[in-house]
């Protein structure tokens, strides 16, 4: 089966996962509900059991996602067990369904069968409601609240409480996003075990006693928590402190009751006003399964979906907040063209219609690719594509470069990368689809992290480590600059690397090596053990390579998890300057063939391209001529000043984009495309998980692939993109690539570099919630954002005179970055930085990565307080926050 | 049908039967219809009543009164010129609905001048038109608009679809939706008829102080509810004062009368409703 059509194909490019067949279980236990016999596996708890067959027991505290906990009471039944003698008795009090074991011949009288449950059902509905404010009419939850539900179908009419209820001030802010309500409260602890079992941020608790039990923040002082710091300021209780988490946002989802509601979503709309629209989130390339709920063309949240096979019912923060800039207010939404001036010198963008704008385009591109001047040196376009679109906008551009431009130079990384990573993609990643999946994350005994920070660049795969970790099936092991939270939370094991030295590590990865490296290869050797490798490695010579012999020597698997929605979709499609669609190597003329015949060319371009920096560096030195852009952040560049010039530079730029950016400001025709919410499309998991999705909102605005399509049209060519169903027809038709592979990379490792004194190398990634365009409008959200900090280890902050929360300065010869120091367990002379959090914009301010020398000192005063760094006022923002 | 598309002539006297069987039910083959014609089963379903001729079921009247039946219903006639006359002279004169008449809306305000509407929508979601449209809002220090957390924000409601069933009225939690007797609602254009929430708040009254401003100082939105606020406080007219030094409801201020000056989309319905009166009046 493909995405789209059931027939089979012989080996579809992008093949949907086989639907997984249920196991049968060994044991059973037979046992019957209100006279209904059933069949469950053994261990199955009676309330699951009954939900199997139809009944419905009322229910707060239990999840299907979290261990059983009895705390509500709401789901008591009547319970008859056999006794030693065989006969049925009766349990002497109603048994709480969601805690009880189905054992053979139980039966069970659920409210339906016995007035008994049923008035103990209503009984402990009426102690729930006694202190709760009921004050529905102002409760987000009201429309969709299991409380309300359940008070209306297992209640009483009537109240026949008359005291005072106890009050709570209302609400107090946990976060600046989420925002807890004492009052309706039920103590179910559904959001405490997910903080405790599921994302294993312990944030808060229950306090108190008896009748003063609330749930709470944490304090501190007693239990040592060590939590991340939030930039935006929350209300701290009588005890508590306020707390960083990625995952906060499911226990707002999972609560019961209106206790826990989002800041972003507080009183805009009932269940009644919302249209629901399935959807994959577009922020990371784990492909969370999504509920779009919008009113009237605006999406008003984003709930989890529940996909079990990839993201459970969780989500990250990022998924379920940052859809504002969907809709920000500088969105495109008509064709643009730069005026010209009277003295020929580039104006203002003017809006205009789609003809002119692509007549215009088409024009501007032939004109690059055959200069009238025979010498002109800037010739030929190049297409440069982000790392964020689908599946059938990346084999647009792919197929648009090689057909219509008649080059291979395109590239879709727009990150830094390096020749050793395009060879790694071809010969390992391509067209190799679903050989690793979240699955075996759960079932691997071992799990090997090189480049990859799993909380901060993958938080689902974060979530399923985490669950293994916890079941105690799999042992984590990092190689990164420092243990950070999240490895620890995944009770995992640091290989320390200073950045450029993974190579060097991983070689060190053999059996008879000591300690930590030898145990590590001893439990990759294990079956099912898993390599997981991020993108970064692409800025680390050596490490894929390394990577590469590693699980040759130990038989590990090797999965390659990029951080953007869109990025082993464009390594499928071919969006890479040696690759064709499948993984099929430009090199290859076989390949070339099967791929023109497709295509319905006489004949493709041969020679490999050049890669985002070669294409850059080349048009900063006037060597191009044309370039289209699509969907890309100068910023996210290796070096965004060279961007800038070479954009500035190029004679003429197509840009596709849904907001004003800096490349649509160096644009000579901008052409709108729509965001994800406005399109169907398809995006691919770092599994290689086809995830389509359908259009949530009524649109005009066209997808990249369809945009592409019209160029290709003006250019005289026809690409056959008009629709998805066309673009998915064409991937079919495709299909996989049996044919050799581009040979496996083969780069040393290097040596590490002399590090003088004053200096240190940089370590860096990206967190998860940071100043990324994608979570502009969103002032809630990003106010549980970790806070920036340099992190060092006590060697260094010594020797540089500093204590733990000094301020220090990061610099290069491009600019400096101050942050308050934090202290930590990590190697000598490295420092870490944030990438692209707010008042750390490594690449824009250092124009260096990972692996780069830095100067490192202690800041001068003055310095911290002109706020010297980031344009942002960031530092004075920290003193605050930190104070 | 060929039947019927013959040229009227002496086909037709023959013809005519057949249109009256065609209305017969739909699943009825015609075949079996024209068969049964002949040996006509009695008083069977199927089968065509015998036709017969009109027979009234009043009983015929005898003697003196047979006589003047003819013109008995100038009685009727004869009787109303002497009663009081029940047509109204609408709009010369317009006589006031009964006291629960379903009229326009009006939403209304605790006495010290705070909205009761807290946005729940409660109205929009038993509407069985959908004329309602609500979105709530945040109440801030800054922006008290009513008593708690929540107040209106947006609230419309379409009386072209507004069917004045009064289930808005019920459903409303605070009492903050009613219904006024006022029924004149009509204009030429369809977002003329569309009230917004500056147009369905009711007016100002001696004592209250235009929202947004604080709660009463130690009151709760239960306290609201029950009726405890009475007046706006001075501390409430010293904060208007502080904010909005020019609001008319303020002591010394411009007076209810420009408090109460109609929201656009009321002042051109009553500007529609006031020309057509003057058109319409004798």
């Amino acid at each position: 089966m493909t995405i789209t059509s059931p027939q089979q194909t012989a080996t579809p490019l992008v093949p949907a996962a086989p639907v997984e067949r249920a196991v049968a279980p060994a044991d059973t236990v037979t046992f019957t509900i209100d006279g209904l016999e059933t069949s469950v596996p053994k261990g199955t708890l009676v309330i699951r059991a009954a939900e199997e067959i139809g009944i419905q027991i009322p229910r707060f505290c239990d999840h299907p996602l979290l261990a059983p906990a009895g705390a509500c009471r709401q789901c008591l039944v009547e319970v008859w067990t056999p006794g030693r003698d065989g006969n049925l008795a009766k349990m002497p009090k109603p048994q709480a369904s969601c805690t009880l074991e189905a054992t053979p011949g139980m039966e069970v009288r659920t409210q339906h069968t016995s007035a008994e449950a049923d008035k103990a059902q209503q009984g402990v509905m009426e102690l729930l409601l006694v202190n709760h404010p009921l004050d529905c009419p102002v409760c987000d939850k009201g429309g969709e609240c299991p409380l309300q539900n359940q008070a209306m179908s297992n209640g009483r009419a009537t109240s026949r409480f008359v005291d005072i209820k106890r009050t709570f001030p209302k609400p107090i802010s946990i976060s600046t996003q989420i925002l807890l309500d004492r009052e309706r409260c039920v103590l179910c602890q559904r959001c405490t075990r997910f903080s405790e079992e599921v994302a294993g941020d312990v944030w808060i608790d229950l306090q108190k006693r008896g009748a003063h039990q609330q749930i709470g923040t944490f304090d501190a002082d007693v239990l040592g928590f060590a939590g991340d710091v939030p930039t935006g300021a929350a209300t701290q209780d009588t005890t508590g402190r306020p707390f960083a988490s990625y995952f906060s946002g499911n226990t707002v989802q999972i609560c019961p009751v209106g206790a826990l509601t989002s800041a972003a979503y507080r009183f805009r709309s009932r269940p009644f006003d919302l249209v629901s629209t399935p959807g994959i989130a577009e922020h990371d390339s784990q492909g969370s399964a999504i509920r779009v709920d919008h009113r009237r063309g605006v999406v008003l949240r984003r709930l989890a979906g529940d996909d079990p096979t990839v993201n459970h019912e969780w989500v990250t923060d990022k998924d379920r907040f940052a859809f504002a800039w969907q809709s920000a207010p500088d969105r495109i939404t008509t064709p643009l063209v730069r005026a010209r001036n009277a003295d020929g010198t580039p104006g203002e963008l003017e809006p205009t219609s789609w003809v002119e704008a692509l007549d215009v385009a088409a024009a501007g591109l032939l004109a690059a690719q055959a200069p009238v001047d025979p010498r002109e040196e800037a010739v030929g376009v190049a297409v440069l594509a982000g790392g964020r679109l689908t599946l059938e906008d990346a084999y647009a551009y792919s197929k648009l470069a090689r057909v219509a431009l008649d080059t291979n130079d395109v590239d879709g990384r727009a990150r830094p990368h390096s020749a050793e990573e395009e060879a790694f993609l071809g010969h390992h990643v391509a067209g190799r689809t679903l050989e690793v999946t979240f699955a075996d994350l759960d079932r691997a005994p071992a799990v090997l992290l090189v480049g990859l920070e799993a909380e901060e660049e993958a938080g689902i795969a974060f979530l399923r480590l985490r669950s293994a970790v916890v079941k105690k099936r799999t042992r984590v092991v990092s190689v990164a600059a420092l243990a950070s939270r999240g490895l620890q939370r995944l009770a995992g094991t640091l290989l320390a690397a200073a950045p450029g030295t993974e190579a060097e590590v991983l070689d060190g990865i053999v059996a008879s090596a000591e300690g930590a490296l030898g145990d590590t290869a001893a439990a990759l050797r294990e079956q099912g053990a898993l390599v997981l490798v991020g993108e970064r490695l692409a800025a680390s010579p050596g490490a894929y390579s390394a990577a590469l012999r590693l699980t040759a020597r130990t038989g590990a698997r090797l999965a390659w998890v990029p951080r953007r929605v869109g990025e082993r979709a464009a390594v499928e499609v071919g969006l890479l300057p040696s690759l064709l669609p499948g993984g099929r190597p430009v090199a290859d003329s076989a390949a070339r063939v099967d791929i023109a015949a497709v295509w319905g060319v006489e004949h493709l371009p041969e020679t490999p391209g050049r890669s985002t920096g070669e294409i850059l560096a080349d048009a900063a030195a006037g060597r191009l001529g044309g370039l289209v852009v699509g969907g890309l952040e100068l910023a996210d560049l290796p070096d965004p000043a060279l961007a800038r010039a070479a954009l500035d530079r190029v004679p003429f730029v197509v840009s596709l984009e849904v907001r004003r950016s800096e490349v649509t400001d160096r644009a000579d025709v901008v052409l709108p495309v729509a965001p994800p919410v406005e399109k169907g499309g398809t995006f691919v998991t770092w599994e290689g998980r086809p995830r389509p999705f359908p259009q949530a909102l009524v649109s005009h605005e066209l997808a990249d692939h369809r945009v592409l399509d019209r160029l290709a049209d003006a250019l005289g060519v026809e690409l056959g993109l008009g629709s998805l169903a066309a673009v998915h027809a064409e991937l079919d038709q495709l299909g996989g690539w049996d044919g050799a592979r581009v040979e496996a990379p083969t780069v040393p490792a290097p040596e590490p570099p002399a590090v003088e004194a004053g200096h240190a190398v940089l370590a860096t990634w990206h967190q998860l919630l940071d100043a990324g365009r994608l979570q502009t409008g969103e002032p809630f959200l990003a106010g549980t954002a970790k806070r920036a900090v340099a992190r060092l280890s006590a060697g260094t902050a010594e020797q540089l005179g500093l204590a733990d929360g000094d301020r220090v300065a990061v610099s290069t010869d491009a600019g400096t970055i101050t942050l308050p120091a934090a202290v930590t367990d990590m190697p000598d002379l490295v420092v870490w930085l944030p990438t692209n959090s707010v008042g750390s914009a490594v690449r824009d301010t250092l124009h260096a990565d990972a692996g780069d020398l830095v100067r490192i000192a202690a800041a001068p005063h003055e310095l911290a307080a002109a706020g010297v760094g980031d344009g942002e006022d960031a530092p004075g923002r920290d003193e605050e926050v930190g104070a | 049908m060929a039947e019927k598309k013959k040229p009227v002539g002496k086909a037709a006297p023959a013809a005519k039967p057949a249109p009256a069987r065609k209305p017969a039910p739909a699943g009825t083959p015609a075949g079996r219809q024209s068969k049964a014609v002949a040996p006509r089963p009695k008083g069977g379903e199927v089968a065509t009543p015998a036709p017969e001729g009109y027979r009234s079921l009043i009983e015929p009247r005898t003697g003196l009164a047979e006589l003047f039946a003819p013109v008995g219903g100038f009685g009727v006639t004869l009787s109303n010129m002497f009663r009081k006359t029940v047509t109204e002279q609408y709009p010369s004169e317009k006589v006031p609905a009964k006291p629960r008449y379903h009229g326009r809306h009006q939403l209304n305000r605790y006495a010290d001048g705070l909205e009761k509407c807290i946005g729940c929508e409660l109205c929009a979601w038993a509407c069985p038109a959908d004329a309602i449209y609500v979105e709530g809002g945040d109440n801030t220090p800054d922006q008290q608009f009513s008593p708690g957390e929540r107040y209106g924000r947006v609230y419309q409601i379409n009386y072209l679809r507004c069917i004045f069933c009064g289930l808005c009225i019920e459903a409303c939690p605070t009492r903050a939706l009613t219904m006024t007797n006022e029924y004149e609602l009509a204009g030429p254009t369809r977002a003329g008829m569309i009230w917004e929430k500056d147009d369905l708040l009711a007016p100002m009254r001696e004592g209250m102080l235009t929202s947004p401003h604080p709660m009463v100082e130690g009151t709760t939105d239960t306290d609201y509810y029950r009726g405890e606020v009475t007046h706006a406080t001075d501390a409430q007219r010293a904060w208007v004062a502080e904010h909005r030094p020019d609001d008319p409801t303020l002591p010394g201020g411009a007076g209810l009368d420009v408090a109460n000056e109609l929201a656009p989309t009321a002042a051109a319905m009553a500007a529609t409703v006031a020309a057509a009166t003057k058109q319409g009046t004798r």
